[in-house]
């Protein structure tokens, strides 16, 4: 398959700072790609490599197969929908959505009318005459993703697209990405720190931490097999086990992850524990417990009895729920 | 709260604030009185009697169109000096980080905290090291000093309340440099612009002190009406000049005003 962006061996450096730090990077043509990672793990600067917005320090970028480095974002035919949207103030949505048509040339006729088209392909058929600044936070962004998609760009990027969003919007948004960029077959790519968000839209995800990948997979990838203790804890806070202890339990030297929701609390499990908290969240409680001078996280479903703080309880999982991280150290 | 804002001032403070006013005021309104006053040798009250024919004297005098030719080119070109490279700076200052910025920043706006005595000796100074012969071109330049100051003080303000992602998303959308400027940068600071040229505009006009130090044989305007006073024939001619300075001064402050008032919608954020 022919890949939409590649990084050979990317890096930008501020000074001491490595924003991006000899990053190799794969993302396949029509793929909706997420780039997962903290703040400040590189992965705003990435897509803005990917822009134009940034220049590279060292290594070589190719949008499809075409060298990107020292091409200014005019002439890229990539299109991003900015975390703060940014709408022009002074422009009513049509001129906004029309705008780069506008600059492309094409007369005002036919951009009104591709304009109208993309207002009704994010569901804001008849909205062209209004200010920005009288719509919602959630008509804004889509009002950004249609000036963005109006264009045709052949990868659309997306800055924390869902981020300024309620939780409900979000939720709906990230529906309707999704099934838009599967109707229209175009490479999205979308930055967030939101690892629920990356797990749930992303075909696959790349998980950012200072400035390097730590691993590409899809979501199942990243969230079952997690390749070192870092990607195990971002995405999705799991246990880690020190070697030590896997040693003793799976007779394996090497760190590994076990997830909340694979630990039981039951009266016939393997191993002793002390409970010493209990946090309700809604759906599951989050029970933590001592381990072997360690501390471990267990999700317990609603209407399970619980148990008490300070109880002593025992504990077990599946052999197959630990996860051996034998790369990452 | 709208009970505050209906509850009637009491009447103590109703009679100090018309004093007040009235103190500002009053003696503007009598200057306006004896552009009609009959008596040209001195400012007598009440006026013996009301005339038009000052006038048509000032109208026919060529001094003070002399005068007013050239406080109008002097503003007029030192405010456009002042729109270019105020605007450039507060640019320079706003969106982007190098080294040394607030302290350019405050280099720039030096000049108006200056008094203007300070600016005149200096300039002076200045264009006699330089050998620089005095003319209109010299206070012009002593204009721009606080022209500028005017400009980058409303673009500075505008440039931070506008999103600096807009540039990059016009980039991104296919706009080069050039028509980045035309449809975003300019509509989003042109009113920030148009505010700062016409307080610069006025302050040039009735400008007196960097004038008396950076000017030679020429007279602008308030330096023609200083020399004026000193001489007791057809006094009131002054008294109608000072009424054309209010009202030239006095549209552009109160257009600026409305400008800069309503430009929170024009560069608004978008949030």
């Amino acid at each position: 398959m022919q890949s939409a962006v590649l990084f050979k061996n990317v890096s930008r450096h501020y000074g001491e700072v490595r924003a991006v730090d000899a990053v190799d990077l794969e993302v396949r043509a029509g793929e909706f790609f997420a780039m997962l990672g903290p703040s400040g793990s590189g992965k705003t600067t990435s897509l803005r490599l990917i822009a134009g917005f940034e220049q590279p320090t060292a290594g070589h970028i190719e949008i499809f197969g075409e060298t990107a480095e020292g091409v200014p974002p005019y002439r890229r035919n990539v299109n991003t929908v900015f975390q703060d949207y940014a709408l022009f103030p002074h422009m009513s949505v049509r001129d906004n959505v029309a705008y780069g048509l506008m600059i492309a040339g094409t007369g005002k006729k036919e951009r009104f009318a591709k304009a109208e088209e993309a207002l009704e392909l994010v569901r804001l058929p008849g909205y062209g005459d209004r200010a920005p600044s009288a719509l919602s936070g959630g008509q804004r962004q889509r009002v950004a993703l249609a000036r963005a998609l109006v264009n045709q760009p052949k990868v659309l990027l997306l800055d924390e697209p869902l981020g300024a969003l309620d939780l409900k919007l979000r939720e709906q948004m990230q529906e309707e990405l999704k099934s838009l960029q599967q109707s229209l077959g175009i490479t999205f790519i979308f930055v967030t720190h939101d690892q629920g968000e990356a797990l749930s839209m992303a075909d696959r995800v790349a998980v950012f931490d200072h400035g390097r990948i730590q691993q590409v997979g899809t979501p199942e990838d990243i969230y079952q097999r997690p390749d070192t203790a870092f990607v195990a804890d971002f995405v999705g806070s799991s246990n880690i086990l020190p070697a030590d202890v896997v040693q003793e339990l799976a007779g394996k030297g090497a760190q590994a992850s076990l997830r909340p929701e694979a630990v039981r609390i039951g009266p016939g499990e393997a191993h002793e524990a002390t409970v010493t908290g209990l946090s309700y969240t809604g759906a599951v409680t989050r029970v933590s417990l001592a381990f072997r001078e360690m501390h471990l996280t267990a999700l317990v479903a609603a209407g399970t009895p619980l148990p008490e703080r300070g109880d002593s309880v025992r504990i077990g999982w599946d052999a197959s729920a630990l996860h051996l991280m034998e790369r990452g150290a | 709260m709208p009970s505050d804002r209906t509850r009637k001032a009491p009447l103590g403070l109703k009679i100090a604030a018309g004093l007040g006013l009235a103190f500002l005021h009053l003696p503007i309104l009598l200057i306006f009185i004896y552009a009609f006053t009959t008596e040209e040798k001195s400012y007598q009250w009440p006026p013996p009697g009301l005339t038009l024919k000052w006038f048509a004297v000032t109208w026919e005098r060529p001094d003070v169109w002399q005068a007013l030719t050239l406080s109008l080119q002097v503003a007029a070109v030192s405010t456009a000096i002042a729109v270019v490279l105020g605007s450039l700076c507060a640019a320079a200052v706003a969106k982007s980080h190098f080294f040394g910025r607030e302290v350019i920043s405050l280099l720039v706006i030096l000049p108006i905290a200056l008094p203007g005595i300070i600016t005149g000796i200096a300039l002076r100074s200045a264009f006699h090291l330089a050998d620089i012969p005095y003319s209109m071109w010299t206070i012009i330049l002593g204009h721009a000093t606080f022209c500028v100051v005017v400009v980058y003080n409303n673009a500075v303000a505008r440039f931070r309340r506008t999103s600096g992602s807009l540039i990059e998303a016009s980039m991104d959308l296919g706009a080069n440099g050039f028509q980045t400027l035309r449809h975003v940068i300019l509509p989003n600071i042109g009113t920030a612009l148009l505010a700062g040229g016409m307080l610069a505009f006025a302050l040039s006009f009735d400008e007196v002190i960097v004038t008396t130090f950076t000017a030679g044989q020429q007279q602008t305007l308030p330096i023609w009406m200083l020399e004026e006073l000193v001489r007791p024939r057809q006094r009131p001619v002054t008294n109608v000049v000072a009424m054309v300075v209010v009202l030239v001064t006095f549209l552009p402050i109160l257009g600026a005003y409305y400008l800069t008032r309503d430009g929170d919608k024009v560069a608004g954020h978008g949030k």
